[in-house]
């Protein structure tokens, strides 16, 4: 089993050769600066709270963390695993940037605390693509230019995989005509509706609809 | 974030024993509670985490009804063939609220015990009487655009965010709680919200150290459901004023009707005087005037909200005369 174990107290230095492999300079980078700088506001003039134990099992594989139980699920993503593909851009829940599926439903990672997920498993931007290949919402994105700079970009991939799952499974939204039928067709105001959680501060959202558009009709 | 500690409740009584302690707090979506831990406006020493337990599910009542368990996100809720087919107008208000990631975390309890969000109380730099007891209201002659225009007090002018409540409040929806012992007491939606007055922190009929187990519904009542919501932007915002409406009208002339309101107030706002002057009324400008003036009773603004008087006036005309075209 392969197991990386974090510890609560910060380790600025402590580098371990896989996290080299795996991360290349610049996640190095983020992971050698003290964790206490990255992880949002903490009261230093107390002492840390006891540490707690978590087991998730991310894209697929499991891992083992002690955490500071203040730890949100973004923070132990970027932080202590250096996925840092999902992003941290309001940390309050209100721009979907950090966008991550959680035992394949859609949830926004910093509005929740890592050990509330003990047992279960998150999927994040960086489990999509098999090998080299794309997932078809990854490659949809790319053809369709479904972004600018790209900060949103793995929160609204990673919300449009939800989405359609939603959507498949009958789920219905605020634009939906008639809530008494299974499914709705999922036109552009449907796309947009669903999708509103995910904010653009580049505007890609008409190559977002077309790439989403696009993958919805892609067996995925 | 200040340090807590962090414990998984076994069972309702255990998560109310552990809740009643001083500090402590219980968390089950978490996405009101986290946010406002970062900010420091929440600080509670000892988190209990509910969302092992086993209230998730949405069940038929004896008599007609459904019970939602405290657990249910708002998303299954939405989504249920149940409420979709009976409830329209919950599944049409949750649909409208927050966003869908969102959704799928915040839970029915939690929705009804979500906290303003008035600036002021959101900014730890200014009074709030809600935040900070006796420290003033900075609203008052702040930024008051989303604030409320019934109900409030020298000492608060925030209203309740849900949109799940409102129409819960047309439903006539009952609150069920438990205790550590074990008691289970009932809290009719009517009386669950508090106006501030001149206690203003103290937002609900929740005793302390109850915990919420479910919500139940009546049998859903005659007539059409809707659930409108006016706001600044299509999705994803808070509501400038809501309207949760069940219309039973037949040939232009209304049976009975149902109206409770969204954005005006601490509470979801319902006035029977309204629903009596539509009551085997004619569905015209006058019986909708009628009924307005009864909602808006006592109606105040404070400068930036001074619209939502007329805009509540224009969203009930609305509404009615959609519900009643025929």
């Amino acid at each position: 089993m392969d197991q990386h174990e974090s510890n609560a107290e910060p380790k600025p230095f402590e580098v371990t050769r896989r996290t080299v492999v795996e991360t290349g300079t610049t996640a190095l980078l983020l992971a050698t600066l003290p964790r206490a700088a990255l992880a949002g506001p903490v009261d230093d003039n107390e002492p840390p709270p006891p540490p707690v134990t978590v087991e998730l099992r991310i894209n697929g594989r499991p891992h083992s963390l002690t955490l500071d139980s203040r730890t949100t699920l973004l923070d132990a993503l970027r932080e202590h695993l250096v996925l840092t593909g999902s992003k941290k851009g309001c940390d309050h829940g209100q721009c979907g940037a950090c966008t991550v599926l959680i035992e394949g439903r859609r949830i926004n990672s910093c509005l929740t605390l890592a050990v509330m997920h003990d047992g279960q498993s998150v999927t994040t931007i960086e489990g999509l693509a098999e090998g080299d290949n794309l997932h078809p919402l990854q490659a949809a994105f790319v053809e369709h230019e479904g972004f600018q700079c790209g900060y949103c970009t793995s929160g609204q991939i990673c919300s449009a995989i939800g989405m359609l799952a939603e959507s498949r499974r009958g789920m219905p939204s605020y634009v939906t005509e008639d809530l008494t039928q299974p499914a709705a067709e999922l036109t552009d105001a449907e796309i947009r509706e669903r999708m509103s959680g995910n904010i653009c501060r580049c505007a890609a959202y008409p190559n977002i609809v077309a790439a989403i558009k696009q993958a919805a009709g892609t067996p995925t | 974030m200040k340090a807590f500690t962090y414990q998984r409740a076994d069972s309702t009584t255990q998560a109310a024993a552990a809740a009643i302690k001083p500090g402590a707090k219980i968390i089950a979506g978490g996405t009101n509670l986290l946010d406002l831990m970062k900010l420091q406006i929440e600080t509670p020493s000892a988190l209990v985490d509910i969302n092992r337990l086993p209230l998730d599910k949405i069940e038929e009542a004896p008599d007609g009804g459904l019970r939602i368990g405290a657990l249910v996100r708002n998303s299954d809720l939405a989504a249920d063939p149940r409420v979709r087919q009976r409830y329209g107008v919950l599944s049409r208000a949750l649909l409208a609220g927050a966003s869908a990631q969102l959704r799928n975390k915040a839970t029915t309890g939690g929705n009804l015990l979500q906290r303003t969000r008035c600036y002021y109380f959101y900014d730890v730099t200014k009074p709030c009487n809600k935040r900070n007891p006796g420290s003033g209201c900075a609203a008052l002659a702040g930024f008051n655009r989303i604030h409320a225009i019934l109900g409030a007090s020298d000492h608060c002018i925030a209203t309740h965010p849900s949109d799940m409540a409102v129409a819960m409040r047309a439903l006539d929806a009952n609150v069920e709680t438990v205790n550590r012992e074990g008691d289970t007491n009932v809290i009719p939606i009517a009386e669950f919200h508090r106006l501030p007055g001149t206690t203003p922190e103290i937002e609900t009929s929740l005793k302390p150290g109850a915990i919420i187990t479910a919500v139940t519904l009546p049998p859903p009542p005659q007539g059409v459901q809707v659930y409108r919501k006016v706001r600044d932007r299509a999705s994803y915002a808070f509501a400038l004023v809501s309207v949760a409406a069940i219309v039973d009208s037949t040939r232009s002339r209304i049976r009975s009707a149902r109206l409770a309101f969204g954005g005006l107030a601490s509470k979801p706002w319902r006035v029977a005087q309204a629903e009596q002057r539509l009551a085997d009324a004619p569905a015209n400008t006058a019986a909708f005037n009628a009924a307005a003036n009864a909602v808006l009773e006592g109606a105040r603004g404070f400068g930036g909200n001074d619209f939502k008087i007329p805009l509540t006036r224009r969203t009930l005309h609305g509404v009615l005369a959609e519900m009643t075209r025929t």
